[in-house]
This record gives C-alpha cells, sequence and structure tokens, in this order.
C-alpha cells in the first residue's frame, strides 16, 4: 500500500511533515518540479519514490529508509546523510553527499563539483564522472567513480578511500594514489554490487591521504642549540 | 627600573613585543597562534558614555521601579521563539576547545540566570544539553558532529558565516587537545592539528543560504528561531545579505571576540571593532524596516554591563559573552599564577588556549586539568556575573528613565573622540557635532 502526494496539489511543507510523522510506508510523490529541501529530515524506515527531478538538499540529513529520485537532483543532494540510502537516476549538482556520516548515496549519472566534500563516513557510488574538488577535505568513508575525476580530487583529505575506474584530472594537495590491496578490492566489489553497478573492481585506481598535512610542521632551533645538538642548515 | 634605562628609548616600531615575536618565528618558521580576542588598543564601547537624566529626561528610581530586560528572539517567525529572562546570551564555544567541565558550568549558570547558551565546532554534548535549559546549536562550516537528533533537540539554530577573531577564516584545534572523544566526535584522527574548512560545504552566498535555512526549517519542522553569525567585516552589507536569507537573528560579532585558537595575524588584524560594526548592523535592519523584528545579537569584548547598556543603546537586541564568561568561571585565576608563570605567561596574560594545558582547567581536554573545574561553583560564579551585568544594565537604562533596557537609544549617548562619535553616530561629547552628518 503506498500513498501518492502530489507536489502541484499540496505544498512541500505538508510533504515534509508527513514524512517526518510517519513510521513506515512507501510515498510517491508527483510533480516535484525542481523543489528545494524535498523529503529532508526523514528519520524512519520509510521509502519514497520522487517522479521527476529535485532543487537543492533533497534528502538532506536523511537518517533511515530509502530515497530514490527518478530524475536530476539539485545542489547538496542527500547533505550530511547520516544512514540509509538516497538514489538519484540522472546527475547530480554540486556537493552531492557533502559531510555524511553514514548511509549510501548512489548517483547513476555523474555528479558536479565538490562530491563528498568533508564526507565523514558516507559511500557514495558515481556512475559517470564527478567534477573539480571532489572529496575535498574528506574525513572517512568511500567514493567510488565509474567514470573520470576532475581537478584537485581528494585536496586535503584525511582517511577517506576514493576509487576511481577512470582519469583523474588532477589530485589535491596531499592527496596520492595508494596501493588497492585485497581488502580494498572487496571494498569495490561490495559496493558495485549493492548498487546495482556493473564493472570491475580491477579497473579502479585508490587514492588517499599522505597525511603530511595532518600536523603543522614547528622547528625549534633554539632547543637544537640548547641540547648542543648539531644545527641543520 | 634603574636610572640606568632612563636614557634608553624603546622602539614604539619595534617594542619588546615585536621583537619577540621576530625572535619566536625565526626560532619556529610557524606562525603564532593562540587564543583570546585582539589584544591591541581599539576603539571600544568604553569611548562611549550615558548622558543620563536631567532636566529634561526624567529617571527612574533604581531598584524600586520596574526595569524590564526580557528579550523573545523569533517571536512571530517560528513555532517555539527563544524567550530570554535578560539580554545578555553565552557565545559558541565547543567542546573541545573547552572542557567537559567548562562546558557544564556555562550551561548551569546561564540556565540559572535564564539565558542561553551555544554549542560550538564540534557537536552538542549531553554535558551542555543536560544543563543548558535553551541551548542554541550551531551549524558550521566543518559540520564537526552535526547530528539531525541534535538539531531537533536545540532551542535554535545559528547558521556560523563567520566569527569576530577571524571573519574569513576556519577554525583551529591543535593536536593536544584532539583527545579520543574530541576526535570520535569530529569524525578525525586522533592528535592531528585540526583545522576546521572556513567555507561551507554545501552553499555558497545568500541565494544558497535561504534555500539552506529553508531545509533547516523543514527539518525542525519550522519549530525554532535561525539565527545567522557574521564575523563583523562588512556589517551593513552582510546584515542584509543575512536579513535577506530569512534570519530571525543576526548576530554580529566584533574583532575583539575570542577564540581558541587562531593565527594571531588573523586575530589582530582581521575585522572591524565591535563599537563599529553594531551601528553599521542597525542601519541594514532600519533600512529593511525589521529592526527589533529580526534581532540584533552583538558580541565581542562585552565585559561589563556598561558594555552591554551601550551595545543596546547602539539599536543591538542581545549581546554575547564569550571570553568574559571563562573568566567568571575561572579562566586566567591569579590563584594559579605560578603554574601560569612555569608556563611561560601569568595570571592576566595566559592566552594559550591551543596547547591544552590550562592550569584552570577551562581550555583543556587533561582530565587531571579538567577535574579542577567545579562545574557547580563554575556555575554559580557565572550566574552571579550575569546578574552583576543585568543589575548594571538596568542601573544605566533607569537613569536614562527606561522601563526597560531596550529603550536605550543612541540619543542616550555621547562620544569620548571624534573616532567614536564617528563610528558610532553619536555627538562628540559637549558638542552637538556627529562627524559624518551635516549641522
Amino acid at each position: 500500500m503506498s500513498t501518492t502526494i502530489d507536489l502541484a496539489e499540496v505544498p512541500l511543507r505538508q510533504l515534509n511533515q508527513v514524512l517526518h510523522d510517519a513510521d513506515s510506508g512507501v510515498f510517491n510523490v508527483l510533480n516535484p518540479r525542481g523543489a528545494h529541501a524535498l523529503a529532508c529530515g526523514i528519520r524512519a524506515n520509510v521509502t519514497v519514490e520522487v517522479a521527476g527531478s529535485v532543487g537543492y538538499y533533497c534528502a538532506g540529513m536523511h537518517q533511515d529508509g530509502n530515497v530514490l529520485v527518478k530524475g536530476n537532483s539539485g545542489p547538496g543532494l542527500a547533505e550530511n546523510i547520516m544512514s540509509g540510502t538516497v538514489r538519484t537516476t540522472g546527475n547530480a549538482s554540486m556537493s552531492a553527499a557533502a559531510t555524511g556520516c553514514g548511509g549510501l548515496v548512489v548517483i547513476e549519472g555523474d555528479a558536479g563539483a565538490r562530491c563528498g566534500i568533508s564526507m565523514k563516513g558516507v559511500d557514495i557510488v558515481v556512475g559517470g564522472s564527478i567534477g573539480h574538488m571532489g572529496a575535498f577535505m574528506a574525513q572517512t568513508g568511500n567514493l567510488i567513480v565509474l567514470g573520470d575525476a576532475g581537478a584537485d580530487l581528494g585536496d586535503s583529505i584525511y582517511e577517506a578511500a576514493l576509487y576511481v575506474r577512470g582519469d583523474v584530472e588532477s589530485l589535491g594537495s596531499d592527496c596520492v594514489e595508494k596501493e588497492m590491496s585485497t581488502a580494498h578490492l572487496a571494498e569495490v566489489k561490495r559496493l558495485l554490487e549493492a548498487t546495482g553497478m556493473v564493472a570491475s573492481p580491477d579497473d579502479f585506481r585508490r587514492y588517499g591521504s599522505e597525511r603530511r598535512l595532518y600536523n603543522f610542521h614547528v622547528d625549534d632551533i633554539d632547543a637544537e642549540l640548547a641540547e648542543g645538538r648539531g644545527v641543520m642548515t | 627600573m634603574t636610572s640606568d634605562t632612563w636614557h634608553q628609548r624603546e622602539s614604539y616600531s619595534f617594542d619588546r613585543n615585536a621583537i619577540a615575536e621576530i625572535r619566536r618565528a625565526a626560532n619556529t618558521g610557524i606562525y603564532r597562534i593562540r587564543g583570546w580576542g585582539a589584544k591591541r588598543i581599539l576603539p571600544t564601547l568604553d569611548d562611549l558614555v550615558f548622558l543620563g537624566a536631567s532636566m529634561s529626561r526624567y529617571p527612574l528610581e533604581g531598584y524600586r521601579e520596574a526595569c524590564g530586560t526580557d528579550v523573545i528572539i523569533g517571536e512571530g517567525r517560528a513555532e517555539s521563539p527563544v524567550h530570554l529572562d535578560i539580554p545578555i546570551t553565552i557565545a559558541g564555544m565547543s567542546f573541545g576547545s573547552l572542557s567537559a567541565q567548562a562546558k557544564e558550568a556555562l550551561g548551569r549558570g546561564a540556565s540559572a540566570i535564564g539565558t542561553s547558551t551555544t554549542t560550538g565546532d564540534g557537536g552538542m554534548t549531553e554535558e551542555e544539553r543536560g544543563h543548558s535549559t535553551k541551548l542554541v546549536y550551531q551549524y558550521l562550516p566543518s559540520r564537526y558532529g552535526m547530528n539531525p537528533d541534535d538539531l531537533r533537540r536545540a532551542d535554535a539554530v545559528e547558521v556560523v558565516v563567520g566569527q569576530g577573531a577571524k571573519p574569513g577564516g576556519g577554525g583551529m584545534l591543535l593536536g593536544q587537545k584532539i583527545t579520543e572523544r574530541v576526535a570520535q566526535m569530529r569524525t578525525l584522527p586522533e592528535g592531528i592539528d585540526q583545522r576546521s574548512a572556513c567555507r561551507h560545504p554545501d552553499w555558497t552566498g545568500p541565494d544558497d543560504l535561504a534555500i539552506k535555512i529553508v531545509e533547516l526549517r523543514e527539518i525542525v519542522d519550522w519549530r525554532v528561531p535561525i539565527y545567522v553569525k557574521l564575523g563583523a567585516a562588512r556589517p551593513y552589507y552582510d546584515t542584509a545579505l543575512a536579513v535577506k536569507a530569512g534570519a530571525d537573528a543576526v548576530v554580529v560579532d566584533g574583532m575583539q571576540g575570542g577564540t581558541a585558537a587562531t593565527q594571531d595575524v588573523f586575530i589582530e588584524h582581521v575585522g572591524i571593532p565591535t563599537l563599529a560594526a553594531i551601528p553599521e548592523a542597525v542601519r541594514a535592519l532600519r533600512e529593511l524596516g525589521v529592526h527589533r523584528d529580526v534581532k540584533l545579537i552583538a558580541a565581542g569584548g562585552i565585559r561589563s554591563g556598561a558594555d552591554v547598556a551601550k551595545a543596546l543603546a547602539l539599536g543591538a537586541d542581545v549581546v554575547s559573552v564569550g571570553t568574559a564568561a571563562l573568566i567568571a568561571i575561572g579562566d586566567n585565576d591569579p590563584a594559579y599564577d605560578e603554574e601560569y608563570r612555569a608556563l611561560g605567561s601569568a595570571a592576566g596574560f595566559w592566552e594559550d588556549y591551543q596547547d591544552g594545558t590550562d592550569p584552570a582547567g577551562i581550555t583543556t581536554q587533561d582530565p587531571e586539568l579538567s577535574a579542577r573545574l567545579d562545574p557547580v561553583i563554575g556555575g554559580r560564579r557565572l550566574a552571579n556575573y550575569l546578574q552583576v551585568l543585568t543589575l548594571e544594565t538596568q542601573t544605566l537604562a533607569r537613569a536614562c528613565g527606561k522601563s526597560h533596557v531596550l529603550n536605550l537609544e543612541p540619543e542616550d549617548l555621547a562620544a569620548l573622540t571624534v573616532e567614536a562619535a564617528a563610528m558610532a553616530g553619536v555627538p562628540l561629547a559637549g558638542t552637538n557635532w556627529t562627524p559624518g552628518r551635516e549641522g
């Protein structure tokens, strides 16, 4: 039994309140017409299918259940997602899954700039390519890109793992290519299977932090002299 | 000082402080990072005086006649506005930069006197939620510890664009304070020198912010007010844009505003003083016809009831205190002078909040040092201090004939310096001259 909500007839506020009040259920949303903040703040194990494209912050701070956008998604898709799954069949604009703490975000098409920015544990799978500054300051979690990655991938990255099948235009500060171990191949395989994406894990390359930016470099010439060590010049 | 030094002249340009900093820089190769706010001489609210009632004004009796102090933020704009008994709140300070005991003390003190406290760059702890009857949840660029459940249990949400100590800069927490608990809350490796983002990850500019505010309202079902916090740089334009984006309150933090850890060059050289910022923010609110509707919360270097009253007279609805609140609960306590000196500082000078070695147990994550701060006693001290600020503010308001502290107005003020007169838009004392205005 599913509930259909037509945004041509009811305001967004009413839709979101229904989703916030629900404990479970399937909800079909018609005529999203690029609405912002659609299905944000979902807490319960509900399924939401959106027939069309959405604006900013669709499924923002998602905590449980599944949201499927049958169309394109605007900026900040599933921003700060905690758990559950958010999927868009088309492309996603900038900052997809930004600061996501958990759960799974699937973008069947391309993602714009800053995909996975400051990600904190989310898994992101992109069927197409991602724009520049992907995984900027990414803290932890996995980003899998079946296509190419734009400039400055993984700039200032912490412990997130980035897997790219295609070309990387350039790596950002402190981001380096890393060895693909058996565990990493298994992780890619798991996420490809979970999202129904068809690709061979062997075709991916892994990128992560070189950890050179983790601590400030502080010199102390006076201490060297006091200890009688030879001062490096 | 002996007579031998009388013939020696210290360079104004290269004074001992400048020489020490050049030597420190030459030794370490890294910029100075410290806590506290701007320490150099700035135009301040001290440069204003109240005129008081006289022949043409009618004062109220101190302690006898009513002088209201309550403020409501978000009335008519959010389902559950924030009711403050006094126009003074506790500014955002993070768990991580502060000990759990310090956060608890702030919550206890603020709650006892009927006002709010604020989280910081690191999420909400049980200590502060449990002991704060009114808690403002900061929404920062780093989104460390950002959790929708915490968002829903907050009494207001504050979108932080910047702070007075470093407009344009992100947070900083050095490795010695990134303990296991702090690292876990921020999803970071332990012991790293953490440098927070300075830009929000999913919006860039006021048009995006307007949509972001709608998202936040939707997630909390339009229940609580949304504040926008700005580091004072261009307060006229920034306040107008925050209002346009839908803020229920705008927090303007002047350059005296404190920090737990920031580059000294940032603290001392970026932003404008609180005195200069308030009138510009008020001008924007007035021009948009929302002054007193969208609340203005002024912060940065507020120390006394005189500062509170002057900020309100210039048009702020509320002030926030941060550094002063820490001092109230025990920061820079002379009882620890020997220990401060052992760390190369002294009571009254301690600013190394970044080091995590605070003898008073406030700006530290060290369990032994933290245990020195009794949050119950600290809370009582803060409540007393806030009580004094309120009494002083009422004293000045009554002297100006006001039955509510928010009735104070620029007409009650005069400036002691030409600079303050120009910044505050009030006449130079003893004249009818306001620089920049005709007549």
